[in-house]
């Protein structure tokens, strides 16, 4: 059994050390906000912050985050989580939504870290999100206005 | 109030609307009443029921006594936001107010009647249709909606019909008024109206729509934001197991010698690996791994040994599919004639110069990011399957013939698409999904993993087309001749659905031709329709977002881009001069109204706004490129101009920005308009820069990201994306946009640089 805290909460796992914790959250903890993409850590769907982290949690094995607090799209309650969420239905980001959670997920871990990024700070921290729709032009809007700095 | 029939001889199968009160509400239904039924006894079976089996509804929408009103929407939820346009249309013809609104998306319970090809429940969500295809009828279904609560509210206030207003949910007649949910509550309603009955009822004018062009936000984002929306891959049913299928080294003839399971055996949670025998023969030489969560079918399908027998095309390359593609150009005998406009024989024996090109695309994935899935539980001998899929009547007559059972006992759940793209709408991942749960007779969830799913793709078909322009004494374009090849979606999938080629060249698929069919006029065109038949024996060629006039356009515009710089004309101004909506460009058809004239307006505007002319720093152009949407009879136009930079030392492209202006008709939903072709625009960009793959010894050379490589933020492009005003009918949106970003990027890099590409994915 490995205990860890999901979204402030102490939960165990019974799954194998080497059990991806994606599908320890989907499967196990029932938590389906985190989403399987490409298995190899490429697209950011699996998205996660881990200790204050944004990592991929289809690559990351459940041994490896024994104690640590891990927190999902489920469990985004921060200031700059929510102005995110905010921001994603005002400036109508999603299309098919799928790779949504992780882009969040990435957008949260940048705001907390660097609360007024610049547009090019935006793009780094976001590109490593595939998003298949290529709604790129609004996820960079939405963080941007999430960090509170206007975008026209 | 008494209940009132309209209808006295009712015609068998015939559109009617239908409302009946049930419990304290009202169903509103527009669809067809099938043979043997009268629009009465369906509309008893919707009031005790809340459906029939008699009737088959294109569209339904529910008023419950506290006046919310839900409408079903039988359309596959992918990103387009299709039910928040399809509810504004008829929440507006009905005056409903939007706040009362929610949508759900139907399935495909038989309990809603037989999947009647052609109509809604059992039709496709793609080929940008939906808005186009829906809109008169559910309009109609809106004014029925709208006048039978007119006339019920009207009686209420004991007024007259003529003396009402229908807005915000409520009939008003001066300083009187009542709700549509009194109105539902008080009264037993149940009225017919004829498909004629239909056709008469009053629409609103454009200039007193509330809805259809105005804001809104589309009612499917808040839990796309929230981690809530329920796709195909979150949905479980009780004592499901995981399977992982174990995909064959070629799509046909591969068979299982011999499954070694030893050191799976060793891996906790696996339970077995089973071989499928299917007897659709859609699947030749699968097995599937079965465990009691997914992680472990993951691990033990790593160590499951399969001994296969590779199929005939084992080993075929991509050069191979595109060598046979050329031969089938320059063989002038072969293919269908899609288009024969005067003679280019004749043209070509009197030119007095010609121009010839040859222009490829590379096989492209959907890679949608939800991978492929599907969770199967059979219930008293149906079995319910829950998938995201944008066509349930074309696999459902697979799956019965898979699983050797009625279609009736099939039934598929509705899930949001974690994109769809054109690849579901082949539900074949249904197919091992399902036999797997009959053979082990338990509820099964299969997920494909990446590699997997990218083999099992039914991917864009590489291409081949050869351009040959002719040139009269006076030096002016005389003639075009055009030969496409490709593996035809349609011919493997629908063969039906294939057009007679003129002159009796044999049949033609239009979702792999069309938009050679431009809307230029040229006194000599000829375009012949080539079948690849060895990408067919190699793989299943599928439909891949803007399909057909995603890669012929390629050829169309890049090189009409040639034949202005042969004949010393500016790119942009010989298109001009060419689509002067003459003869059969003059768009005499309900879809294509104003015909090349729209055409030619979209592009005066796309030069204006993007300086087009202006001067630029050396090693930097602009590209122009049009197109008329994904068929001439639903014409949207775009034109576009892409700003490209190449870097005279790397050869290195960057796409600075691009300007498109589009002329869609009627936009039902502006912001999810403009969201569709901004998407739409960078899959164009990614398409022609970032993706591409081919075969290799049979198979798929890059089947996941660390080198199968979309388009990522960092290389996005500004975009400048205007729309014509327009009150015309409402064509199709989703993929257009993307059809002539790739001919623009390329035309750009020819101004920028001098050198000409043919080859897609563009590599300098």
């Amino acid at each position: 059994m490995i205990e860890f805290e999901l979204n402030g909460e102490t939960v165990t796992s019974s799954s194998e050390p080497d059990t991806p914790l994606l599908w320890v959250i989907r499967d196990e903890l029932n938590l389906k906000g985190t989403k399987f993409g490409c298995g190899i850590a490429q697209c950011g769907a699996c998205t996660v912050r881990i200790n204050g982290n944004a990592t991929r949690s289809c690559v990351t094995p459940l041994s490896g985050i024994a104690g640590m607090s891990i927190t999902t799209i489920e469990g985004l309650s921060s200031n700059a989580g929510k102005a995110l969420q905010e921001a994603w239905v005002e400036e109508q980001v999603p299309q098919c939504g799928y790779c949504q959670s992780g882009q969040i997920m990435q957008a949260a871990d940048l705001l907390e870290k660097n609360p007024s990024p610049s547009d090019d700070e935006i793009t780094s921290a976001m590109t490593g999100n595939l998003c298949r729709c290529m709604a790129y032009k609004r996820i960079h809007r939405a963080v941007k206005v999430a960090s509170g700095g206007e975008e026209a | 109030m008494a209940t009132r029939d309209l209808i006295k001889n009712e015609k068998i199968s015939r559109r009617s609307f239908i409302a009946s009160s049930a419990g304290a509400g009202l169903m509103l239904s527009i669809g067809s009443v099938l043979p043997g039924c009268s629009s009465e006894d369906a509309a008893k079976d919707m009031a005790s029921a809340g459906a029939s089996k008699r009737f088959s509804p294109n569209m339904w929408i529910e008023i419950a006594g506290d006046g919310a009103i839900q409408i079903n929407i039988p359309k596959a939820e992918m990103g387009q936001h299709v039910g928040t346009s399809l509810a504004r249309i008829i929440a507006d013809e009905m005056g409903a107010n939007w706040d009362d609104i929610s949508i759900d998306h139907a399935d495909s319970d038989p309990k809603w009647g037989v999947l009647i090809p052609g109509q809604a429940l059992g039709s496709v969500t793609g080929g940008s249709w939906s808005v186009f295809t829906s809109f008169a009828m559910i309009s109609q279904a809106g004014a029925a909606a709208r006048t039978i609560l007119c006339e019920t509210g009207a009686a209420m206030l004991g007024v007259e019909v003529g003396d009402c207003a229908v807005e915000n949910s409520t009939v008003v007649a001066g300083d009187a008024s009542v709700s549509f949910a009194d109105i539902v509550r008080e009264n037993d309603i149940t009225r017919t109206l004829s498909d004629e009955e239909l056709a008469a009822l009053p629409m609103k004018a454009p200039a007193d729509r509330k809805l259809i062009g105005r804001e809104t936000k589309a009612l499917d984002i808040p839990e796309k934001s929230t981690g809530t929306a329920k796709y195909g891959i979150d949905a479980e049913v009780e004592g499901m197991v995981y399977a992982h299928p174990l995909v064959p080294p070629t799509r046909y003839g591969s068979k299982i010698n011999s499954i070694d399971d030893a050191a799976a055996k060793e891996i906790k949670g696996y339970q077995q690996t089973i071989e499928l025998t299917d007897p659709s023969g859609w699947l030749q030489g699968w097995a599937v791994v079965i465990a009691d969560d997914y992680p472990s079918a993951m691990k033990a399908a790593a160590a499951v040994n399969v001994d296969w027998s590779a199929g005939p095309t084992s080993g075929v390359t991509e050069e191979h599919l595109l060598a046979e593609g050329e031969r089938l150009c320059k063989d002038k005998s072969a293919g269908a004639w899609f288009v024969n406009e005067g003679d280019v024989d004749a043209a070509q024996e009197a030119a007095d110069a010609s121009l010839s090109a040859t222009y490829t695309t590379a096989t492209a994935l959907h890679f949608t990011l939800e991978p492929q899935n599907a969770t199967v539980e059979v219930v008293d001998g149906t079995y319910h399957i829950h998938a995201g899929n944008q066509w349930h009547s074309l696999i459902i007559p697979t799956l019965a013939a898979a699983l050797e059972v009625d279609e009736s006992k099939i039934q598929i759940h509705q899930y949001y698409l974690g994109g769809g793209y054109g690849r579901r709408l082949v539900g074949d991942c249904m197919i091992p999904a399902a036999l797997t749960a009959k053979a082990i007779g338990k509820p099964v969830k299969l997920v494909f993993q990446r590699d997997a799913d990218s083999h099992f793709d039914c991917a864009r078909s590489p291409s081949v087309q050869q351009m040959d322009a002719s040139f009269d004494a006076d030096g002016q374009l005389s003639g075009i001749e055009h030969g496409a090849a490709a593996g035809w979606p349609t011919g493997v999938m629908g063969p039906a659905f294939l057009g007679p080629g003129i002159n009796d060249t044999g049949k033609w698929d239009s979702f792999s031709i069309a938009g050679s069919d431009h809307w230029y006029s040229l006194p000599n065109h000829r375009v012949r329709a080539l079948r690849n038949g060895l990408v067919e024996q190699t793989f299943l060629p599928g439909w891949l977002r803007a399909v057909g006039p995603g890669w012929t356009s390629w050829a169309v515009e890049s090189f009409m881009d040639e034949v202005a710089h042969h004949v010393g004309e500016d790119p942009l101004a010989l298109r001009i001069a060419l689509l002067d909506g003459a003869g059969k460009n003059a768009g005499d058809q309900h879809g294509a109204v104003g015909g090349a004239n729209r055409l030619r307006a979209a592009l005066e505007h796309v030069r204006d706004a993007s300086g087009w002319g202006g001067d630029l720093p050396d090693g930097e152009g602009l590209g122009v490129a049009v197109c008329g949407g994904q068929q001439r009879d639903m014409a949207t136009w775009v034109a576009c101009v892409a700003h490209v930079a190449v870097d005279a030392a790397s050869n290195a492209v960057k796409v600075k920005k691009i300007w498109q202006t589009i002329d869609c008709g009627t936009v039902v939903h502006p912001d999810g308009a403009l969201a569709q072709a901004e998407g739409a625009c960078l899959w164009g960009v990614s398409l022609a820069l970032h993706e591409g793959t081919g075969f290799e010894g049979g198979r798929l050379k890059d089947t996941n990201l660390d080198s199968y490589t979309p388009l990522r933020m960092a290389d996005t492009p500004d975009l400048e994306i205007h729309f014509m005003d327009s009150n015309e009918f409402p064509t199709g949106l989703g993929e257009p946009p993307l059809i002539p970003v790739a001919p623009a990027i390329a035309n750009a890099i020819y101004a920028a640089s001098g050198k000409r590409v043919r080859e897609m994915p563009i590599r300098l």
